[in-house]
């Protein structure tokens, strides 16, 4: 196996609201081409995690490392230009009601590239075709489903082929097929483009059907007890809590 | 039917105290309390078991539930064990059940008394704060402003497009009807006077002045601020629950020129035009009362509305138009972008963005009209 490179790094990261500190000391690797999966009870600060990677919330201490650069270290320009290298599928999709799915994963392309309008079009067929919603492109937001919705935050994530893809919670609120079928997206997508993906779940199934590798996160501890693949962790792991989690506190 | 229930202690060992429940134990009825038992227990020591009988028992639901575990606190703290076999399968189950995860000490909200300087205190540095978010949400227009004037603002010229036509052409029937009224109002109200000296002709001035130099740009001001504002505050808002805001801010886009600046444009260059049109309805409107009331002619009411009325006037109140869109745009995009993440917040929001935009409006118009006077205009 050759030795992997480092794309995101967590260093003595503490996160917190005012004075009220979520999780402290977290430090972990995400490699080049992982699905990276950060997992945890509900309210541990998954979601507070991913609000710091892609710099929407600055963190109270400590780094997070693009490549070899500090991300809250930089100014506001380079931080813009990191984060325009990654895409971000929010929980809600999060699409732009006031604009048809065509026009949400448009207008990231009309602002930063110089492609002709025809260019785009195709590129915007190609996405939506990606994520199985060839033909959608005139629908605004609120007239599909929850879990089309989703998919096509996904093409819109993609439109400008960005090297680390997040997601927040991918499967909340999707029937168990929607969410398998999004599942086998998201691992086609990192097979086929070589993207990082960055997972925020709490779905067991995902975690091993995805993952490879991850980074657990104890609300009651508040900081993290593991990190690694989730199916090695499981098998090693003898943290009571992590166990807990990884078998759905049924006991083996 | 059977009785409601009912609650009966006996004794039927030294230490062993039996709990015989009988009836409907359910929450609609009145049941006795776990005082009872509480006392029974406290008044008889010796006593090392609690036990239950239910065979009298006819149905129950959470009130039986609610009986048991208030009891079993009670019970827990005098270290006394209970012995649940008596109860039904299901009260046994879902009283495990309650007790399966321990309450959380530190979850409840800590409702401390706060002392009256404290509260005057972090009021007055949440007043400031919010005056620093006022002041930065300005600056933050500007330099948008000013990346417009450059060319380098990124917007949809579409989303420009919709909102003008929403706060021009859509507010016309709102502008004319309130306007004209005011029109008519401040007529009545001179003819009144001024017809105690028969000098009804000066109802033309009286009218001509007051709307164009003031009341027009005020009234079109509020009625945009309700319908506008309040709009604006709305949809920024909701964007901003939906986490639309925070997407475009990943993707680099500034919110503050996507969706800030075509508002701001589009009421700023609305307002002006709206306000010389209210100037028509409202001028319309004195002259009903004026030729239909007070006999002056259309001519004459035409002509002296003309002599009185000269540039200056005109130049303030559209300036003032201006200024009130202005004003309008900004507390409803603010209070919009600070809207917090739920249904509650954007009904506040879109609350505060009008009330912020009407003391700014009558802030403003004393401020103009205080500098007209200094500068004699």
């Amino acid at each position: 196996m050759t030795e992997k490179e480092a794309h995101i790094t967590i260093r003595d990261l503490t996160m917190a609201y005012g004075d009220f500190v979520v999780m402290h000391d977290l430090t972990f690797t995400i490699n080049r081409g992982d699905i990276f999966i950060i997992m945890g009870g509900s309210g541990c600060g998954k979601s507070t995690m991913m609000t710091i990677m892609i710099g929407l919330k600055s963190p109270a201490k400590g780094q997070v490392f693009y490549g070899q650069v500090d991300f809250w270290g930089s100014d506001l320009p380079t931080r813009d230009r990191i984060i325009r290298r990654a895409g971000v599928m929010y929980q809600s999709g999060a699409l732009w009601s006031s604009m048809t799915l065509a026009e949400n994963i448009a207008l990231p392309l009309e602002t930063y590239t110089d492609l002709s309008p025809a260019r785009i079009r195709e590129v915007v067929e190609l996405k939506l075709a990606l994520v199985g919603m060839a033909g959608f492109g005139e629908f605004y937001p609120s007239e599909i489903s929850g879990g089309m919705q989703k998919r096509a935050g996904i093409a819109r994530a993609m439109a400008l082929d960005p090297e680390v893809l997040f997601f927040d919670e991918p499967s909340a609120g999707l029937d168990p097929v929607s969410a398998r079928r999004l599942d086998d997206l998201i691992l086609e997508l990192r097979d086929s483009l070589g993207t990082t993906m960055v997972v925020v779940t709490h779905e067991l199934a995902s975690i091993f059907a995805i993952g490879s590798n991850s980074v657990f996160l104890d609300a009651s501890k508040r900081t993290m007890t593991a990190t690694g693949n989730p199916s090695t962790l499981l098998a090693e792991t003898k943290d009571p809590t992590l166990r807990l989690f990884l078998t759905r506190g049924e006991k083996s | 039917m059977s009785a409601a229930g009912e609650l009966l202690i006996e004794q039927p060992s030294q230490d062993t105290l039996q709990v015989i429940l009988s009836g409907r134990w359910k929450l609609e009825e009145s049941l006795p309390s776990a005082d009872v038992v509480q006392q029974r227990v406290a008044g008889t020591p010796g006593v090392r078991n609690v036990v239950f009988d239910t065979r009298q028992l006819a149905d129950w639901d959470s009130g039986l539930l609610i009986f048991l575990i208030n009891l079993r606190e009670f019970c827990t703290q005098q270290k006394l064990p209970i012995d649940d076999s008596g109860l039904p399968q299901g009260a046994r189950k879902l009283l495990a059940l309650a007790a399966a995860v321990p309450e959380k000490k530190d979850a409840r909200k800590a409702a401390g008394k706060v002392s009256f300087f404290t509260h005057v205190g972090s009021e007055t540095v949440d007043f400031f704060r919010s005056l620093g978010e006022m002041l930065t949400f300005i600056g933050d227009t500007v330099i948008a402003f000013g990346n417009l004037l450059r060319g380098k603002a990124q917007y949809r010229k579409s989303d420009l497009g919709l909102v003008l036509e929403s706060c021009g052409g859509q507010a016309l029937p709102i502008v004319s009807l309130i306007c004209f009224l005011v029109g008519l109002i401040l007529a009545f109200i001179g003819a009144i006077q001024l017809k105690l000296f028969g000098a009804q002709i000066y109802v033309a001035d009286l009218v001509g002045i007051a709307m164009v130099r003031l009341m027009a740009a005020i009234m079109t001001g509020i009625v945009m601020a309700g319908r506008t504002g309040g709009a604006f505050a709305a949809q920024l808002g909701t964007m901003q629950v939906n986490q639309e805001i925070d997407a475009l801010k990943t993707l680099g886009i500034s919110p503050m020129e996507f969706l800030v600046l075509p508002r701001m444009l589009a009421l700023a260059l609305m307002m002006p035009l709206l306000c010389l049109y209210a100037n028509v309805m409202g001028i319309l409107g004195g002259m009903v009362v004026g030729v239909g009331m007070l006999d002056i002619g259309l001519i004459q009411y035409y002509n002296e509305t003309v002599k009185a009325v000269n540039l200056w006037n005109l130049g303030i109140g559209l300036f003032s138009g201006t200024v009130f869109g202005v004003i309008v745009a900004l507390s409803g995009c603010l209070r919009g972008m600070q809207c917090g993440r739920s249904a509650s917040a954007v009904g506040e929001a879109a609350t505060s963005a009008v009330v912020t935009a009407i003391v700014g409006i009558i802030l403003s118009t004393a401020l103009i009209t205080v500098l007209c006077n200094l500068l004699g205009i």
